[in-house]
């Protein structure tokens, strides 16, 4: 990854955190919101891989629980390991394939939901499951759906797609 | 194992050897990737524990601030540009219901206007009372706080917290426990501070309560979030033999005992009561609150600092 795409990664990461802040966090739609920052990165780790992924996932991260003033750290874990996964689903499985953003965005908003929750529940905090885990969560699900294609096409044209660092094994077919 | 096996197809009889790629180091790939993941998640868990543990005074908080006050301007910036789409969106939304709620609101006037010519002559019997009886009372709203005004620059992300960031912090005169207001009524209370900004955690949060009472009857109770949904109060803690009627407005109840006092002082209002039901086997009453507040909708709010600590 070049300093460059790395840059403008950042800066996509940055403009995304503080949208979700200001503005994006309060666009409820029957209970739920849609988590821009969480795509943002999930596209990101698709297009430029694992590491990027983990590495704009944990700044992203901190930005938020920095201008929150929420406890460090719980964002940035959770955005790191969306990143990295959503990076190594694009590195092997989810290569090449069309629908990618939209499988990876669905999957990581279902589990990133429950890890958040988990997370909060050790932390001590009160939260209610059914109100994180179905009444926010289903209707954000949904919207995050929504935003996957177009933020996947925004960010292509913005920062590229990386060179894939490793390439499945070919095989030869050796007859008799 | 080898990468370089051979493997024979046992649908075909045909031998399948693995051709060896020429990336140069995939070894080092995969190496470097736990390592950059691994660094961060254990990154990540030393903030959290740091940032856990931190009672407002660590290093921690220091960084975090400097941190806050660098990002301010930005979220600031971003807020004043997001505030007129913001506007759009609430005007298009409240279009909806514009007719229902003038008429609500008109039958509302009439029933207000007359109360208000009631409270004002209680208002100077009770001036009149306090003065012969020498009354000695606990902070009142909102005569005994200075206001703070505050633009409201950030929400947390996700369903886990009910909470806003504003722009005002402890060079403001904002402390932790101070109480927040709209003109509708009581919003919430500040939770952490720092220079320029501060965290309030919405009345809406789980964690969040407030003792409160029923102005009509007297009938006292906690007002907290009701579980399974997002801007719903319940006043709960009601007993069975006191008296709370649907449309009752329900406001702080502001204790006070010897040196502890509640958070919110007597009198900000909350919310109208919706319904009220109970059972057999429960042991309160089940009273459901409309909150004045839209919470979903707080552009700027006030943080009410004691009079007492600005001395």
């Amino acid at each position: 990854v070049t300093a460059a795409a790395w840059l403008r990664a950042g800066a996509a990461v940055f403009v995304a955190a503080m949208l979700q802040v200001v503005i994006v966090s309060s666009l409820v739609v029957e209970g739920g919101a849609p988590d821009l920052l969480l795509v943002v990165v999930v596209v990101l780790g698709l297009l430029r891989g694992s590491i990027p992924g983990a590495v704009l996932g944990f700044a992203g991260g901190v930005v938020v629980d920095v201008v929150t003033l929420g406890t460090l750290g719980v964002t940035s874990l959770v955005l790191t390991l969306a990143g990295f996964w959503s990076g190594r689903y694009g590195e092997t499985t989810g290569r090449g394939r069309r629908l990618a953003p939209i499988v990876a965005v669905g999957t990581i908003t279902l589990l990133a939901g429950a890890f958040g929750y988990l997370l909060h529940y050790l932390l001590d905090e009160e939260v209610v499951a059914r109100h994180a885990l179905l009444g926010a969560l289903a209707p954000a699900f949904v919207l995050n759906l929504v935003l996957a294609l177009p933020v996947h096409a925004l960010l292509r044209r913005i920062v590229g797609e990386g060179e894939r660092e490793e390439v499945a094994p070919e095989v030869e077919v050796l007859a008799g | 194992m080898s990468r370089q096996r051979s493997a024979r197809s046992a649908a075909l009889g045909l031998t399948v050897r693995r051709i060896p790629t020429t990336i140069p180091s995939r070894s080092s790939g995969p190496v470097r990737r736990r390592l950059v993941v691994g660094v961060l998640v254990l990154a990540s868990l030393v903030l959290i524990s740091l940032s856990f543990r931190s009672d407002g005074s660590g290093p921690l908080s220091g960084v975090e601030s400097a941190g806050a006050a660098a990002l301010r301007p930005f979220a600031v910036g971003f807020e004043r540009v997001a505030q007129p789409f913001r506007d759009g969106y609430g005007w298009a939304d409240s279009l909806l219901t514009a007719r229902s709620e003038a008429e609500e609101l008109r039958a509302e006037v009439q029933e207000l206007r007359q109360r208000a010519i009631q409270a004002e002559f209680a208002l100077q019997e009770n001036v009149y009372l306090r003065r012969l009886l020498a009354y000695a009372d606990g902070p009142r709203f909102p005569v005994d706080f200075d206001p703070v005004v505050a633009e409201v620059i950030g929400r947390p992300a996700g369903a886990f917290a009910q909470a806003i960031v504003v722009a005002a912090g402890s060079d403001s005169g904002v402390a932790v426990n101070d109480p927040v207001v709209t003109a509708d009524g009581l919003v919430g209370v500040v939770t952490r501070v720092s220079g320029g900004t501060a965290r309030i955690q919405l009345l809406t949060d789980e964690e969040a309560a407030a003792s409160a009472i029923d102005l009509r009857t007297g009938a006292t109770g906690i007002v907290r979030h009701a579980r399974g949904t997002r801007e719903t109060l319940v006043f709960d803690r009601v007993r069975k033999q006191d008296v709370v009627r649907r449309g009752h407005e329900i406001v702080t109840a502001g204790w006070r005992a010897g040196a502890l006092s509640s958070l919110y002082p007597k009198g900000i209002p909350i919310g109208k009561v919706t319904s009220v039901g109970q059972t057999d086997t429960d042991l309160w009453q089940q009273v459901q609150i409309d909150p004045y507040v839209d919470f979903g909708a707080l552009d700027a709010v006030i943080v009410l600092v004691p009079r007492e600590r600005a001395r």
